[in-house]
């Protein structure tokens, strides 16, 4: 089965539920136990393995939302990801390897638009149940630079 | 006009003596900002420039920055750390261009191929005799005088420091007894980077730095630590501020009696909320490493360093300026080089509060940009820093700005104001 479509369908999907604030759906595009991480290429290079946000759960995937939507103070903003084609890198039989570029443009309150982060997804996507649509069971962010903006809210 | 002309000559200023105010001009000023540059950074201050574990092996370096200096800092064939501002004594280029790495025993200039060793001596100047007897530099030319500036340097349980000045203490006596011990509890072995991130603020250097020191804060701003009891003004801790103002240790002791307290809720402050839960608690998972049931610690050293240490989730960041309103805060997360496999996922789950994604630390990164934006027209008034008194001594609570006056005690006292 081509499951490149497959793919395609799943970080289109991702995207919208982010760009859309749909974010309550945002979990449920990972499996539980999960790993979602942002993190940079410099510190994938190094083997370092912190992240600006690290969740090894669905359960705090879904505490980020519950954070942004009742806890956190920061300015009304927007994103727009723009997600490149996925390349497969490997594929076992029960599982997938892939590689996805993205960028995402932030629009603030104010109307300032920023080139807000580049860099790739690493994900990890089982794929032994034909029946079930894709999930991740990892998706590493790995931001091409070091630096961020002073606030990420939002999930990339 | 006359009016203009009077603010040019009134403008450095300092409206009162008394600590409890801060003109916002501080924040906005760009010959005080050159000021700091001279009087601050290169001034008697100690500024941290890296951990040891950043460059563990000879020849190891890192480049950063000490104000708006770059310098690089880099271990020297007898274990030694050096340090020397990163500009080639020819054309003032950087010598070194990259983060970090490894040089063996030589660092060279890209431009024309001038090289130093590991102390930032020049020692090679290429084509010096030129070629066939022709061009070259003039023999009475001596290029060294014009080299890159050497600075002291200190460690500190795997902290290192750096200074430009002949007076600036030794590190034990520029912090004290009080703020050195607390230093000691958190550094108890070896470091393990776990990773480094740059956070660009949108504010005044010393905006960040207040807001560090400001304990008053913590727990108004920050849902988090209300809610979930890992810091409330109700619990146990205090302020210790160093004799001369500069640095201080903030800290929070668990005590099982607050949960019962009300005093939030009695003044119907927003980041009570019981409703709140986690649907996984884990990231609260604390563990007790340091045996001394103080569950967070936040410590400054004059001018831009902060050791944090929030349960177990630990970090070092540094300070730097890049113009009156913008700043980059440098984390490296760390943990213990004997760190269980479970420690180290509390550690990464528990670094979901801090940085720029932090359920804590996003907001300390807007505020300080509230504040540039607040006070754009307001720059002849002053900011009130009264809670908890007039002084900047240690206290045994948290409900005060005690250790934000020390910051001014000693920033008027290296600026002269």
């Amino acid at each position: 089965m081509d499951l490149l479509p497959h793919l395609v369908d799943l970080n289109a999907d991702y995207a919208r539920a982010i760009d859309n604030d749909e974010l309550e759906r945002w979990p449920d595009f990972f499996l539980d136990p999960c790993l979602y991480k942002v993190t940079t290429a410099d510190n994938l290079a190094h083997g370092y393995e912190s992240g600006i946000i690290y969740a090894d759960s669905r359960g705090m995937l879904q505490d980020r939302v519950t954070a942004l939507r009742q806890a956190n103070i920061y300015d009304r903003q927007r994103y727009r990801h723009i997600v490149g084609l996925p390349s497969i890198l490997a594929r076992n039989g029960t599982e997938l390897r892939v590689e996805t570029p993205f960028l995402v443009v932030r629009t603030m309150r104010t109307g300032v638009m920023d080139l807000f982060a580049t860099g790739r997804y690493l994900d990890v996507v089982p794929c032994d149940d034909e029946r079930q649509s894709l999930r991740f069971r990892e998706r590493l962010v790995v931001c091409d630079g070091a630096r961020f903006d002073t606030l990420v809210a939002l999930p990339l | 006009m006359d009016t203009i002309a009077e603010c040019a000559t009134t403008r450095r200023c300092w409206p009162s003596d008394s600590l409890t105010r801060v003109p916002y001009w501080v924040y906005q000023d760009e010959a005080n900002f050159e000021d700091e540059q001279q009087r601050i950074f290169e001034g008697p201050a100690w500024n941290f420039v890296c951990l040891e574990a950043d460059i563990p092996n000879r020849g190891d370096y890192r480049t950063t920055h000490v104000g708006a200096m770059p310098v690089i800092v880099v271990r020297d064939a007898d274990g030694t750390i050096n340090a020397f501002e990163n500009r080639c004594a020819h054309r003032g280029a950087l010598i070194a261009f990259d983060d970090g790495g490894n040089v063996q025993n030589t660092f060279r200039c890209v431009y024309h191929a001038w090289s130093y060793d590991l102390a930032g001596n020049l020692k090679g100047i290429a084509f010096e005799h030129g070629i066939h007897g022709a061009g070259g530099m003039q023999r009475d030319i001596r290029p060294e005088g014009h080299g890159p500036r050497k600075l002291r340097t200190t460690t500190l349980y795997g902290l290192v420091f750096a200074t430009l000045s002949a007076e600036t203490p030794p590190i034990e006596e520029y912090l004290g007894a009080d703020v050195l011990g607390r230093i000691r509890r958190v550094l108890k072995g070896p470091l393990r980077i776990m990773g480094r991130f740059t956070q660009s603020l949108p504010n005044n250097w010393k905006l960040y730095v207040e807001n560090v020191k400001d304990t008053y804060h913590a727990s108004l701003l920050h849902l988090f630590f209300g809610t979930f009891r890992i810091t409330r003004l109700t619990q146990g801790g205090g302020v210790l501020v160093s004799s001369d103002g500069g640095h201080h240790a903030s800290y929070t002791i668990d005590r099982a009696d607050d949960r019962q307290s009300t005093a939030y809720r009695e003044q119907q402050i927003r980041s009570e909320r019981s409703d709140y839960r986690l649907a996984d608690p884990g990231l609260l998972d604390a563990v007790d490493e340091f045996g001394d049931d103080i569950r967070l610690q936040i410590l400054s050293v004059f001018p831009g360093f902060i050791l944090q240490q929030i349960q177990n989730c630990l970090a070092v960041r540094q300070v730097l300026p890049r113009g009156i309103d913008r700043t980059d805060l440098h984390w490296t997360y760390f943990g213990f080089a004997d760190d269980t496999p479970e420690m180290n996922r509390r550690r990464l789950r528990q670094q979901n509060l801090v940085g720029p994604a932090g359920y804590v630390s996003m907001e300390d990164g807007c505020v300080g940009g509230f504040v540039q934006r607040g006070i754009a027209a307001a720059g002849e008034q002053v900011s009130v820093v009264e809670m908890g008194g007039e002084g900047a001594d240690s206290q045994a609570t948290r409900a005060t700005e005690t250790s934000v006056r020390g910051f001014w005690k000693a920033y008027r006292r290296c600026m002269g104001y």
